[in-house]
This record gives structure tokens, sequence and C-alpha cells, in this order.
């Protein structure tokens, strides 16, 4: 009985903290115009808004997925080697190195596009997907290392030494066994740096000065200005953009419950 | 058949050393890309800054290419601007308002989850949402919610009386910045649960069994025995609130653009507008590395306080 009524307060707070969620769904079945007549329910849905969205911010959709797809395959490509090393390899620039990555995490997103925007206005990087997707990895490579490293750390050594006795060299044995067995926090790492350039909003704002690469994010902005005209189209463009992040916690949920169950076993 | 021997171990050493070498060089290209990455992503920017600070750093330098030297002007300037003391003022109470509150709900809502009840563990972990969402797409479902006229908040209040006026939210000097705060409070609450759970599901419960036969239940047990045991996971959550949230830049531009009249500009806002707004990055410079510092500061206090503990 007690349970229950936990289950049924634990329900209306998640209910409270989601209700914006709701509401971006809601508004975004609204007819269109500039003022927010939306009930809560919405009784009478249309798609105007989604179809207003895919035909303004589709190729903006586009923009971003390759960039957040760019970044995931450059972060990974750097960062797993580097987290294996920092796991397995006994060395005192291994706590040096963890050191840095902690430290770069207080270093605002502002001083990274500052000095980005005059490098790549010389180099001509500014306005081009590459040059979203290096500064992207700002985010994806930290935190790609710090995930893939805590995994790595419950590899036995054994596992690699016996491939190596079979005369495998130091990086054959890490592709042909550590990268396997690593595969669920590899999936992960990769899901949150898609994510995280998935959601830049900084770089896309500050590294673009003309209108030819526009991640989703910046169209969003736009749309809001000063005065925004089309609630439904805006609300819709949030919802399409808010969609990897709900794929998201539903992958790396089960990812979340096979670690836990992993280490139950442990 | 003596000599065949030695010459074959000999050999043989001198294999496995040259292998050593070869693996030691292999170690070093394990790590040799991302320390490039770090290096590019966060020295490099760190010490670019530090130089266009003190170097008067304009639109006309990307023409010219000259940004001569001014030393501290950059500094001076900023520090003298009337917005100065208004940013500051604001990033501490937005900074402090958030933490506060994103910690104190954060504990509540992970000491009630901490009861075994149905679904549990999945409401948890959808809690996540508002924490994994875009914080463009927060920022615009919040300009929504908040809308003077017609946003669903004004429009609830107003129905059941509580006010007679609609709240300008976002329009007025006065509120803007609550309500700021009270959408970061709102992104930032699952990130504190989560951490907050994990440091909960680490006490062990025979602490509370043998608390519970010397009738230490409920607030008595949480001041005993779950806050003195929480309190380096809540250090953590602490600091990393403060250095994550004192940078904040993408909520604010999405939510006022530091408007109404200046009401929410904080440190990373302004530093926005006077390099890539006003394109002054000698001073946009200036004041991310007075962020930087302040960031510092509340680190090395962190980390102080944590071996101080260590040490007693």
């Amino acid at each position: 009985m007690r349970r229950t009524a936990y289950t049924v307060i634990g329900i209306v707070i998640l209910a409270v903290m989601l209700f914006p969620v709701y509401w971006m769904v809601n508004a975004s079945l609204q007819p269109s115009g500039n003022t927010l007549t939306a009930g809560f329910l919405p009784l009478h849905p249309t798609f105007t808004g989604y179809k207003r969205a895919l035909d303004e911010q589709g190729g903006n959709l586009v923009t971003s997925m390759i960039i957040a797809a760019g970044t995931v395959v450059l972060s990974l490509a750097i960062a797993t080697p580097c987290a294996y090393a920092l796991s397995q390899f006994r060395s005192r620039w291994v706590s040096i190195g963890l050191l840095a990555i902690l430290i770069s995490q207080m270093i605002p997103g502002i001083v990274i596009a500052n000095a980005l925007y005059t490098a790549y206005e010389r180099i001509g990087l500014l306005n081009s997907i590459p040059g979203l997707i290096v500064a992207n990895c700002s985010s994806g490579i930290p935190f790609a290392i710090l995930i893939l490293r805590s995994f790595m750390m419950s590899l036995p050594p054994s596992l690699v030494e016996a491939a190596r006795v079979d005369g495998a060299g130091l990086f054959r044995a890490f592709v042909a066994i550590v990268l396997p067995i690593s595969r669920n926090s590899l999936i992960t790492a990769g899901l949150f740096s898609f994510l995280f350039s998935w959601s830049d909003f900084l770089f896309a704002l500050t590294l673009t000065t003309k209108g030819g690469v526009r991640p989703v994010t910046l169209g969003i902005y736009q749309y809001l200005g000063t005065q925004v005209q089309n609630w439904n189209a805006v609300m819709a463009t949030a919802v399409l953009s808010a969609i990897p992040a709900i794929v998201l916690l539903v992958a790396a949920q089960k990812y979340i419950a096979a670690g836990a169950i992993g280490g139950a076993v442990k | 058949m003596v000599v065949l021997t030695r010459t074959t171990v000999a050999g043989r050493e001198r294999v496995r050393g040259r292998r050593r070498r070869g693996e030691d060089l292999t170690k070093v290209l394990f790590v040799l890309p991302a320390a490039v990455a770090m290096i590019a992503l966060f020295g490099y920017p760190v010490v670019k800054n530090l130089l266009m600070s003190l170097q008067d750093y304009t639109l006309k330098t990307f023409f010219t290419g000259v940004a001569p030297w001014v030393g501290l002007q950059n500094y001076s300037t900023v520090v003298h601007d009337k917005l100065f003391a208004d940013a500051m003022l604001n990033t501490a109470l937005f900074t402090i308002g958030s933490i506060a509150f994103q910690f104190v709900i954060g504990l509540g809502l992970a000491l009630f989850f901490r009861n075994r009840f149905p679904l549990g563990g999945l409401l948890r972990s959808l809690l996540l949402l508002p924490w994994l969402l875009p914080l463009i797409v927060s920022s615009a479902t919040w300009r929504s919610i908040l809308e003077q006229d017609s946003g669903i908040l004004n429009r609830t209040l107003m129905g059941l009386h509580i006010v007679n006026d609609p709240v300008p939210w976002l329009n007025s000097p006065s509120v803007a910045l609550i309500a700021v705060i009270g959408v970061n409070i709102w992104i930032g609450i699952p990130f504190n649960v989560t951490l907050l759970y994990s440091g909960l599901s680490e006490i062990p419960d025979e602490l509370y069994e043998a608390g519970q036969l010397d009738g230490a239940t409920g607030w008595r047990a949480f001041f005993h025995i779950t806050w003195p045991n929480l309190r380096s996971v809540a250090g953590v959550v602490l600091m990393l609130g403060v250095v994550y949230t004192i940078k904040v830049l993408d909520i604010i531009l999405g939510l006022t653009g530091g408007g109404p009249a200046n009401a929410t500009q904080t440190l990373a806002t302004q530093s926005y507008e006077k390099s890539f707004v006003d394109f002054k990055f000698g001073q946009g410079a200036a004041l991310s590395n007075i962020l930087i510092a302040i960031s510092f500061v509340f680190a090395i206090f962190y980390l102080r306080s944590t071996r101080r503990a260590v040490d007693e």
C-alpha cells in the first residue's frame, strides 16, 4: 500500500518535471500564429507546424546530423586509444593526463570560441562543417576519455597479455580484443558525443558568420528573435531537435542497466 | 655449439630490446592524438586568450593583422565598464540561486527515490530528460511557457486568480533574472539527483540498521548517518555545479539575450557580447579570463578542503 503511494508521488513528481516537455509537444501541434492559444490537450492537432519546420529547418537538421556524426567518429577515434592507455599503462603521465582533463572542464566555451574564431578566420574554417566538428570535439573527447577509461579499468590485463603471448603487437591486441569488449561503453560515449555536438549552440553561433552552414540550434535561436511569428513551427523544430535526447535516454538506460548487473555479478 | 647458443641468446635479447623500444613508441602513439587535441582545443585557447587580453584585438586586426600590445588596459576598461558590477552581481546571484535550489531539490528527490517502489528506477531515469535536451530547445520551450500575454503560466495563474495582471517574466528587469534562474534550476535538478542518488546508494545499509537500534530514524538518521557519509559526494556535486553554472551562456542568450535593460547580463554573456557583437576580442578575452580565474579559485578551495578532510 505504502509502496503504491510512493509510485503515485513519483509519477506526480515526474509529471511536474516533464510538464515543459509535454507542453513543447502540445504547442507544436497547434495551428500557426504568433499567440499561444493552446488548451491543455491538443484536441484538434494539426501538423502545419511540422510541415513548416521541415521546410525551413530540414536542411539545418541534416547539417546538425552530419556535424554530430562527424564529432562522434573523430572523438572516439582520438579518445579510445588514450582511454586505454590511461587505464592500463603505468606511468606518472597518467595522473597528469587526468588532471588536464578535469581542468579542461573549467574552461568556458566562450574562451575556446574566441581562440578558434581567430584561428579559423586565418585558415578558412569559419562557416564550415569540419570547423564545427573539430570545435565540438572539445566536449566529446574529454567526456569519452573519462567514460571509456572507467570501463577499461575493469579489464583484466591478462586478457591482452594472452594475445601478446601469441605474438600480437600492442596495437593489434587493442583492436582485436579491447575494442570488441568495450562495445557498450563505446556506444555510450558515442551517444553522448553525438548529443553534445547536436546540442551545441555556442560554436554554431560564433563560428558561423553567414548563412551557408547552419545547425538547427541556430535555426531555433533565429526563430526566437525578438518577436516570435509562428510558435507552432518553433515548437515543432524544438520537438524534432529533442528526438536524439529521447533516443539516448532509452538506449543509454539499457547500458546503465547492463552495467549495474555486470557490477553485481563481480 | 656453445658459440652458436651464445649468439642466439644475444640475438634474442637484442630483438627483445628492439621490441621494447618499439613498444614504448606504440604507447606514445596511443596518447599522442588525444594530447594534440587537448592542447589544440584547451591549451591553445587559454594561452591565446591570455595574449589577446593584453592586445588591442579588434575587427581591424583581421584586415591589418596588427594587434598592438596594450598591457592591462583591456582589464581596466572592462572592470570600469558600468555594466561590470551588475554582471558580477548577476553571475553570483545566478550561480548561487541555481545551485542552492538544484542541490536541495535534487537531494530531496534522491532521498525519495531511495525508497524502493514499483517503477522507481524507470521514473528516476526519465527524470534525466530535461538535462539531456539541447539547452536552446529548453530555452524555446520556456519562452513559450513564460510568454507574458499568452503563455500557459500566466494564463494558469490568472485563471486561478493568484495574480490579477500577467507577470512580465522575461520582459521586466525586476523579475527576468528570477525567471532565468528558475529555468536553470529545472535544467540542473536531474544532474544533482543522479549524482546524489549514486552517493546515497554507496552508504551501507548496516549503518542505518545500527542507527535504528540507537533510535536514529527519520531526520536524526539523516543528520547523523546520511549527511556525514554524503559530504564528499555533495562536495563534488557543488563544485561541479559552480564550475558549470558560472559559464552558462546558452540559456541566458535563448531566454533573454542578457536583457531586458541588461538585467540578466553575466560575465559569460558580457564576454560573448564584447567578442562577437562588438568585435572587441581583447576585452572579451579579458572578461573570460576573469571568469576562468573565479572558477579556479573555487576549484582550489574545494581541493584544499577535501585534502584537509582527508588529513583529519
